[in-house]
């Protein structure tokens, strides 16, 4: 049983009251198969998710790096009446412990959750890790822009519970749970650790919310015990978002932790500083396997001509080499991808105000290898 | 005590849901009557914490050097500490004299400590909707240029409900109510407002595609009401992309109408983008009671008593309650002479990479009015 009182916790040793998940949250379990390469699920998805998959594919094969990619299909299908992903593709992820994906494309009409809620309640991929960096060659009105943000994915505002009380009158239910706020905090404990980022800050709402955000912030302090090294910080929500947009620069050596829907609006928000989602990679972590994606949309209006951007799907990819400890190649990937943008509008795409198509933006990857 | 006040409040406004209520009649007349006496306004000053003490003196002495009609009555109440004694006597006072200024009061973190001053106030006085002007100011040099936005946050319900319980240890539910009473009129104030000051249109800003119910019922509320406004455009835009678009290209937004949470959101990132909380005014208003604060709510508890702050935010809120008041050529000398003295750039204080002190501002502010 996860939940236990409060004075239980305080009565038992640190490390024991943190014992119910892994010790190194989220770390990748995959073994190389017998050709020395690991295998990889690769989700295309739908619209552009095709050509930049393809890029991706290209790219990689270039650089030799030791992947194997599977893909399959998730189009949705409903079982007893609730959106589900094809028992093959859960079962491929499964068996690989990692996966990159394309944009999808939600099919509108009743029944059908968002396959990227899905995705993430399948495979309980409980944080989304959103780095944002200012890309050279894309000038926006910050260019110093580095920030890390680290979101909790399962529940608070996004719950779902959600009720009627009489006609006119809603509430919507915020769900904190301790297990879920210790797990994403305890990773973006290691994460900063791992990035050698001195600081954790929890992002906060707990003047209002004292005693959803108030658990949030008091785990934080709690699990911030086990790592001396890393200083723990806390903000108000509003405060962050006036400071980053004045300057994000002293947001450079910290790790933002926060609940669901301020994650969602902040990650957001430093995408835009940095230039939109087209550059802005993503991943999803959770205990068992993790799921690396690109989080803009599947663009139906350019797919098929051969004008898709695939920065932000290889960024992607890019973390989740990191993630995989391949650590040399996502390196050379990363380094040839951020020149080739900054090397000028001849080799970049029309998103980015440059005016070369997917294939030469990805051969231009290629030479700088 | 309060918090129970005001739920009851909350409680006596759902029978009202069904029948065709008093804000859908749009509210033409004057129907703030501030009592004049002696040929003076009586309005009461809540300087508050953090900087509130020093901003209010600037305030004071440039509504005396400007021999503006109003007396105040201060009410000297603190967030620091638990006393509800002076949010009490805010709020008598406010119900007479149904016009304010008011600095920002301190929240405490804690768990244990009271819940936000500001929001019980407002949820008592039932100032529902704030507005905050969000625009570039001449001189002072940002990132983006070209801004002229208004936001109109819902003020009184929301993810501000302080409705919170512990299940079981270790488990929380946090409340967020929406009630279509309360976003109906809110949703009436934004395109009243627009009209009155030639917006053209009026964006929802929304979470709908999560939050289908409560956030759906909004967004609906909102976009229902837009069909009667047929010279304003209505659209929607969902909170995050709304935020990322905000720093990217914030020149889109004209009237912007959000519920609670998002509208604290987004009026701090609106605020960033024009230079800061110094310089951004902003007020509550209910049906019969305006309350002027600054827009972007900042205690400024780390400055505090240093004479940095800038006062220009409480300023311009003073001038804007005095247009409230029908007092234009006070309003516009008091404001005219911020703006101008923020254009000539030479008198600044350290948010503005200035060195002066919020005195010397002030005094700047009233040469300033004199030469004018």
């Amino acid at each position: 049983m996860i939940s236990f009182s409060r004075s239980v916790v305080a009565s038992r040793p640190a490390v024991m009251a943190f014992r119910r998940f892994n010790s190194d949250v989220a770390a990748f379990k995959g073994v190389k198969n017998a050709a020395g390469k690991y295998t990889v699920t690769l989700i295309e998805g739908d619209g552009i998710g095709t050509e930049i998959s393809a890029a991706v594919k290209d790219i990689y094969a270039a650089a030799k790096v030791p992947i194997t990619w599977e893909p399959v299909d998730v189009t949705p299908i409903l079982k007893d009446g609730k959106t589900a992903i094809p028992d093959e593709a859960i079962a491929s992820v499964k068996r690989n412990f990692v996966a990159l994906k394309g944009p999808l494309a939600t099919p509108i009409g009743k029944g059908h959750v968002s396959l990227n809620l899905t995705l993430r309640r399948t495979f309980n991929l409980f944080a989304n890790l959103r780095p944002c960096r200012s890309v050279v060659g894309y000038k926006t009105p910050y260019d110093n822009v580095d920030t890390v943000l680290i979101r909790e994915n399962t529940e608070g505002e996004y719950s779902g519970i959600e009720h009627v009380v009489v006609d006119g009158v809603v509430q919507s239910i915020k769900l904190i749970t301790r297990p879920a706020c210790e797990r994403v905090i305890r990773y973006a404990f290691q994460h900063a650790i791992a990035t050698g980022k001195p600081k954790v800050l929890v992002v906060h709402k707990a003047s209002i919310m004292k005693m959803s955000d108030g658990l949030f912030l008091q785990i934080a302090r709690e699990v911030a015990k086990e790592y001396p090294q890393i200083e723990l910080g806390a903000e108000l929500l509003d405060n962050t978002c006036l400071k980053i947009v004045t300057d994000p620069e002293p947001y450079k050596p910290v790790v933002m932790v926060m609940p669901n829907l301020y994650g969602d609006i902040l990650s957001d928000m430093c995408s835009g500083l940095i230039g939109g989602l087209g550059l802005t990679p993503s991943g999803n972590m959770g205990d068992e396997v993790s799921i690396f994606e690109a989080v803009h949309g599947s663009a139906p209006d350019i797919a098929g001509k051969g004008l898709a951007n695939p920065t932000a799907l290889l960024l992607s990819s890019v973390m989740m080499l990191r993630h995989m400890k391949l650590n040399e190649y996502a390196d050379k990937i990363e380094n040839a991808v951020l020149s080739t943008i900054a090397s000028g509008p001849e080799n970049i795409t029309g998103d980015l105000k440059g005016t070369a198509n997917t294939k030469h933006f990805t051969e231009e990857i290629i030479k700088r290898l | 005590m309060l918090r129970s006040s005001a739920s009851k409040l909350a409680r006596s406004a759902i029978p009202l849901v069904g029948a065709r209520n008093a804000t859908t009649v749009a509210p033409t007349s004057d129907i703030f009557k501030p009592l004049k006496y002696g040929g003076k306004y009586t309005v009461s000053l809540i300087p508050g914490d953090g900087i509130g003490a020093e901003v209010s003196e600037s305030v004071k002495a440039i509504f005396k050097a400007d021999n503006v009609p109003v007396e105040w009555e201060q009410i000297d109440v603190t967030g620091v500490g638990n006393s509800e004694d002076g949010i009490r006597e805010s709020v008598q006072s406010l119900k007479k004299n149904k016009v304010g200024l008011k600095g920002i009061l301190f929240t405490p973190v804690e768990r244990s400590g009271h819940s936000s001053f500001n929001v019980a106030l407002r949820q008592e006085l039932d100032i529902f909707a704030s507005l905050v002007l969000i625009k570039n100011i001449p001189g002072v040099q940002t990132r983006h240029s070209g801004i002229d936005m208004c936001l109109i946050r819902e003020n009184t319900e929301g993810e501000y409900s302080g409705l919170e319980h512990q299940s079981v240890p270790g488990v929380v539910e946090s409340l967020k109510i929406i009630t279509k009473y309360k976003s109906e009129r809110i949703s009436r104030f934004a395109f009243e407002f627009a009209l009155k000051n030639n917006r053209k249109a009026v964006t929802v800003v929304h979470k709908a595609n999560i939050m289908k119910l409560a956030d759906g019922l909004f967004r609906r509320t909102v976009q229902d009401m837009g069909a009667e406004y047929p010279t304003i455009k209505t659209n929607d835009m969902i909170v995050d992309n709304a935020s990322m678009q905000a720093v990217s290209n914030p020149q889109q937004f004209d009237v912007l109408v959000l519920p609670n949470l998002y509208g604290s959101i987004l009026s701090n990132i609106g605020a960033g983008l024009v230079g800061g909380p110094g310089l951004v005014p902003g007020c509550n208003i209910g049906r019969d009671i305006a309350v002027f604060e600054p827009g972007c709510r900042h205690v400024g508890l780390d400055i505090k008593g240093t004479n940095q702050a800038n006062p220009s935010a409480l300023i311009l809120s003073s001038a804007m309650m005095l247009r409230h008041l029908g007092l234009e050529s006070h309003a516009d000398r008091i404001s005219n002479g911020v703006y101008a003295v923020l254009a000539e750039g030479q008198v600044r204080t350290p948010d503005l990479k200035g060195t002066n002190t919020t005195s010397e501002f002030t005094k700047a502010v009233l040469d300033k009015m004199e030469s004018l």
